[in-house]
C-alpha cells in the first residue's frame, strides 16, 4: 500500500468529446417524440373532425360573381357553411398575381333540388357574405340537410300559417313532435307485432312442413288446425298493417313550405322532418347544448339513408356484445391453456414448441381467422347444428350462416395467443415462496393454483385480457366474412324470447366506418360520419381498457404483491 | 470415506446414548437448563433420518445421513452455507419434490413410517408439518385468511372453529395483541418480523406435531428476532421444531439438540450444550469457534 504513489487527480472536467454529456439521450428521445407526435395528431384530427360533425356551424349566404361556377343553377346566392379552405389545385395562370388563390367548400344541402349536398367556391368570387338570422337548416329523413327560408305551415283543417307569425315556430316544433311519436307507433307496430306474427307464422308454415315431411297417416286434420291459426294471424297482420298505413298517410298531412336561397319553393311533409334549428342565430350555450343533443341521438338512435345519417346504436350494441361473447369465450380458454403450459407441464422440448406456436399464432393475420371462421364454424358446426336442430328451416340457415356468436369465437381465436402470453407471465410473476408456503400448508397443487396463484396473478391476466379485448373490438377484417352486415334488421339481444339471439347477424363501428367511407353512395355525406364513427370507436376501446386498468387497479391493491 | 462416515456414527451414537441424567425438573426457566436435563427415560425418536443421501440431479447434496429427531424438542441444524441443512429440512416434509431431477437413497420415517411409502398422501404427511421460510411468505390476502389457510385447505369452513383458531395461532405466535383489531386488513401490510410471525402462525394453526423453520430469522432485525426466538421456546411446548440456522448464537439459544453439517454430511449431534462446549470432532469446534465457515 505504501509504496503505491497516487497519481496526479484527474480533472472531471474532461475536454474529451466522447464522454461529454450524453447524446444518446438525443437519439433515443427522437423515437419517442416521433411515436407521441403521430399518436397526438391522429388523436387531434379524429377529435376535431369527429366533434365537428355535431356543431351547428353558421351559414353564410354567399352573393356570387355573376357566371361563377360555382354557382348553382342561374341564382347568383349561395347559402352553406364552411367545411373547408384550401388552395386551388389548378392555377388560373391569367389571374393576376395578388389574387385570391383559395376556394371553398360550402355544404349547401338541398340535394333533393341541386343534385349534390357540398359545392366548392373560388373565395375570389364571392363579393358579399351575409349570415341571415331567419336561415333554417332543416334534418331531414331522407336527401340530407335542407336549407332555405321558411314560408309556412299547411296544417290540415287549419288556416295557413305563415312564417312570419309568432306561433309558428311553437306550431312546427309540436308537428315535428307529433310525427316523431307517429314514426314511433309505426315502427313498433311494424317492427314488433308484425314482425312477432311473421315469425309465428313462420314457426306454423315450419311445423306444417315437417308434418308433411313426417310421413304419418292422418295429419289432415292438424294441417287444418294450423292453416286456421295461420288465416287467423293473416287478419290480425291485416288489420295491424292498415293501421300502420293510416298513420303513415297521417305524417303527410301537414307540410311546411319553404324556399331555397337559390330560389326555389319547396314544400315538406312534417312526417319527413327529424328537426330544424336556425344556425345564425345561435348563442354558444345554445350551441353547446344543440352539440350535446346531437351526440346523445347519434349514440343512440338508428342509422337512415344508407348509414349516413342518424346515429350509429346497433353498431355499439354490437360491438358491445360481440366484444363481451368473445372476451368469456377467450378467458377461461386463455387461462386454462397458460395454466396447463406453466404450472403442469413438464418444461421441455415440446413446451417450447407450443409457446412458439402460440406466439406465432398472434401474428396470424387476422384475414386468416376469417376464412378458418368461415370454413370451421359457418359450415361445419352451423351447418351441423342446423342439420340436427334446425332442419324444418332448411335450406334456409339458422346457424349455418355468418353470426353474432362465430364472429365471437374467431375473434376469440384471434386473441387467445394475447391471453395465454400474458396470464403466463402473470404466473410465473407469482413468487416461488407463495406456492411452497400454500404446498407446506397440506394445499395440493391445483388448491395452490386456484387460492393462491390465480388470485395473485389476476391483476395480470386482466392486462392481457385488456388488451385482447382492444384487439378484438377494432378488428374487421375477419368479422366480414362471419356474420357483420351494413344494415342488422334487429339486435343481437333484445326484449324477444329467448332474449339472446346469438345466430343473428350484427353492425360492428369497425365496420361500419369501413362501409361508410367505401362503400356509400355519397362519400362526401359519409365523410363527416366516418370520422365521428372512428372518434366513437377510440373512445369505446379507451373506456374499455380504462375500466380494466381501474379494475386491475383495485386487484392490486388487494393483492399487493408488487408482481406487476 | 465410507469408514469414516462409520466411525462418526458410532461417535455420534455414542454421544446420543451416553450420560443421560434421568430427572425430569420441575421448573425450566431456559433452554440451556432443559437441555441440561432433557431425554427422559423413553425418549423416542419422532423423526428418524436413516442413511439418508440426496442428488440434485447428478450431484449429491447429503451424504448417508443418519440422526433422529425427538418430540417437544428443538433440535438446530447449523453449518456453513451449502452444507446441506436446509435441503434436509426440506426433504422431511417432501418440499423438494417440487424440483426436477431430484434422487434419494435411504429414508426419512416420521413415528417410524417412511414419508417415501407410496401409499401416503403427500399433503397429509405436510399437514401434519408446519413449515417456516427463510423468507415470510404471507399470502396475499387478510391476515385472518392467511392463517386459517391451512384449515381451509382441509376442508374446515366453520366460523367459530375457524375464529378460535385465528385467536389461538395467533396468540401462539405473540402476534394477537397486534393484529386483533385488523384481521380483515390484507397481511401484506405488516412489519417483516409481523410477518414472520404470522407466517409462523399460519404454519402451527392446524395444529402440526412438527415445525420444521428454515433460518427464520435471517431476514429480521434483532428485536424481532429476539420475539422469534422467544416464541420458539414457548412453541416447543406443544411442537417438535426442526431450526436451520446459520447463526450460532440462535442455535445455542434456543435448541435442545444441535446437528453441525459439513459438506453434506453429518458431522456430529448432540445436546447443543455439549456441542458447544465440548464438541468431541474437531471440525465442529473449528466451526463453532469460527475458524471457518
Amino acid at each position: 500500500m505504501s509504496s503505491m504513489t497516487l497519481k496526479e487527480p484527474r480533472s472531471f472536467f474532461t475536454k474529451d468529446t466522447k464522454s461529454k454529456g450524453e447524446p444518446y439521450v438525443w437519439f433515443t428521445g427522437m423515437g419517442l417524440v416521433l411515436g407521441i407526435f403521430m399518436i397526438v395528431s391522429l388523436l387531434t384530427l379524429i377529435f376535431v373532425k369527429g366533434f365537428e360533425v355535431f356543431w351547428p356551424d353558421r351559414v353564410m349566404l354567399a352573393e356570387l360573381r355573376e357566371g361563377s361556377p360555382g354557382a348553382a343553377g342561374a341564382s347568383r346566392f349561395l347559402a352553406g357553411s364552411i367545411v373547408m379552405r384550401q388552395e386551388k389545385p389548378v392555377r388560373d395562370l391569367t389571374a393576376p398575381h395578388d389574387a385570391d388563390t383559395t376556394e371553398l367548400q360550402l355544404f349547401v344541402g338541398n340535394k333533393d333540388v341541386y343534385g349534390f349536398a357540398y359545392r366548392f367556391v373560388d373565395s375570389s368570387d364571392i363579393l358579399g357574405r351575409t349570415y341571415p338570422q331567419e336561415l333554417m337548416r332543416i334534418e331531414r329523413l331522407e336527401y340530407g340537410d335542407a336549407m332555405g327560408k321558411a314560408a309556412g305551415l299547411r296544417v290540415k283543417g287549419q288556416a295557413y300559417l305563415p312564417a312570419s307569425d309568432p306561433a309558428f315556430r311553437a306550431s312546427l316544433e309540436r308537428l315535428v313532435h307529433d310525427a316523431e311519436k307517429r314514426w314511433k307507433e309505426i315502427r313498433r307496430i311494424e317492427k314488433s307485432e308484425i314482425g312477432r306474427i311473421n315469425r309465428t307464422m313462420e314457426k306454423i308454415r315450419l311445423k306444417k312442413k315437417s308434418l308433411q315431411a313426417s310421413g304419418e297417416a292422418d295429419v289432415s286434420e292438424r294441417a287444418a288446425a294450423l292453416d286456421a291459426q295461420s288465416s287467423e294471424l293473416q287478419e290480425k297482420y291485416e288489420g295491424l298493417a292498415r293501421e300502420a298505413a293510416r298513420l303513415r298517410s297521417m305524417q303527410k298531412d301537414s307540410a311546411l313550405d319553404y324556399e331555397t336561397y337559390t330560389g326555389e319553393k319547396k314544400s315538406l311533409p312534417a312526417g319527413e322532418i327529424v328537426g330544424f334549428y336556425y344556425p345564425n342565430e345561435l348563442y354558444l350555450p345554445q350551441r353547446i347544448a344543440f352539440l350535446i343533443g346531437k351526440i346523445i341521438s347519434f349514440l343512440t338512435a338508428e342509422p337512415r339513408e344508407a348509414n349516413t345519417e342518424g346515429g350509429v346504436f346497433p353498431a355499439i350494441f354490437g360491438t358491445f356484445v360481440m366484444t363481451v361473447m368473445m372476451s368469456v369465450a377467450v378467458t377461461p380458454f386463455g387461462v386454462l391453456a397458460a395454466i396447463y403450459l406453466r404450472e403442469y407441464a413438464k418444461q421441455g422440448f415440446m413446451v417450447r414448441a407450443v409457446r412458439i406456436a402460440v406466439n406465432n399464432l398472434a401474428g396470424v393475420p387476422s384475414i386468416v381467422f376469417g376464412v378458418f371462421g368461415v370454413g370451421f364454424f359457418v359450415y361445419f358446426v352451423g351447418a351441423s347444428i342446423d342439420q340436427l336442430f334446425f332442419k324444418e328451416a332448411l335450406p334456409t340457415p339458422t346457424f349455418g350462416t355468418g353470426g353474432v356468436l362465430w364472429a365471437s369465437l374467431t375473434l376469440a381465436l384471434l386473441t387467445v395467443p394475447v391471453v395465454i402470453v400474458a396470464t403466463e407471465e402473470a404466473l410465473a410473476a407469482v413468487p416461488r415462496g407463495m406456492r411452497e408456503g400454500s404446498l407446506a400448508c397440506g394445499a395440493s397443487k391445483w388448491e395452490t393454483i386456484a387460492r393462491i396463484v390465480l388470485p395473485a396473478s389476476a391483476p395480470g391476466i386482466l392486462t392481457g385480457l385488456i388488451l385482447a379485448m382492444a384487439r378484438g373490438a377494432s378488428e374487421v377484417a375477419p368479422l366480414m366474412l362471419v356474420g357483420v352486415v351494413k344494415l342488422a334488421p334487429s339486435l343481437p339481444i333484445d326484449g324477444e324470447a329467448p332474449f339472446f339471439h346469438f345466430e343473428r347477424k350484427f353492425m360492428h363501428l369497425g365496420f361500419h366506418i369501413y362501409d361508410l367511407g367505401f362503400q356509400s353512395p355519397d362519400s362526401e355525406a359519409a365523410k363527416p360520419m366516418v370520422f365521428a364513427t372512428t372518434l366513437l370507436l377510440i373512445t369505446l376501446v379507451v373506456v374499455l381498457n380504462l375500466g380494466a386498468i381501474f379494475i386491475r387497479e383495485k386487484l392490486r391493491k388487494k393483492y399487493a404483491t408488487g408482481a406487476f | 470415506m465410507k469408514g469414516d462416515d462409520m466411525e462418526q456414527t458410532l461417535e455420534r451414537e455414542k454421544a446420543l446414548r451416553g450420560g443421560v441424567p434421568s430427572r425430569k425438573m420441575t421448573v425450566m426457566s431456559s433452554s440451556e437448563k432443559e437441555s441440561e436435563q432433557v431425554k427422559g427415560e423413553s425418549l423416542a425418536p419422532l423423526i428418524r433420518v436413516a442413511d439418508y443421501s440426496f442428488f440434485y440431479g447428478a450431484s449429491q447434496t447429503l451424504f448417508n445421513v443418519n440422526l433422529e429427531m425427538y418430540e417437544n424438542k428443538v433440535t438446530a441444524i447449523i453449518g456453513p452455507s451449502g452444507c446441506g441443512k436446509s435441503t434436509l429440512l426440506r426433504n422431511i416434509n417432501r418440499m423438494n419434490d417440487l424440483v426436477d431431477g431430484i434422487s434419494h437413497r435411504g429414508d426419512i420415517l416420521i413415528h417410524g413410517q417412511s414419508i417415501y411409502d407410496p401409499h401416503l398422501e403427500v399433503t397429509e404427511l405436510r399437514k401434519r408439518i408446519g413449515m417456516v421460510f427463510q423468507k415470510s411468505n404471507p399470502f396475499p390476502k387478510t391476515i385472518y385468511e392467511n392463517v386459517v389457510y391451512s384449515l381451509r385447505v382441509a376442508g374446515i369452513n366453520n366460523r367459530t372453529v375457524l375464529d378460535e383458531a385465528v385467536e389461538s395461532s395467533l396468540r401462539s405466535a405473540a402476534l394477537w395483541e397486534e393484529v386483533k383489531d385488523r384481521l380483515e386488513e390484507s397481511a401484506l401490510g405488516l412489519s417483516g418480523g409481523q410477518m414472520q410471525r404470522l407466517c409462523i402462525a399460519r404454519a402451527i394453526a392446524n395444529r402440526p406435531e412438527i415445525l420444521l423453520m428454515d433460518e427464520p430469522c435471517s431476514a429480521l432485525d434483532p428485536i424481532a428476532t429476539a420475539k422469534i426466538e422467544e416464541l420458539i421456546y414457548q412453541l416447543k411446548k406443544d411442537f417438535t421444531i426442526v431450526i436451520v440456522t446459520h447463526n450460532m448464537q440462535q442455535a445455542a439459544r434456543v435448541s435442545d439438540y444441535t446437528a453441525f453439517f459439513y459438506m453434506g454430511k453429518l458431522i456430529e449431534i448432540g445436546e447443543t450444550k455439549k456441542i458447544f462446549m465440548s464438541p468431541s470432532v474437531k471440525q465442529t469446534e473449528e466451526y463453532i469457534t469460527g475458524r471457518f465457515g
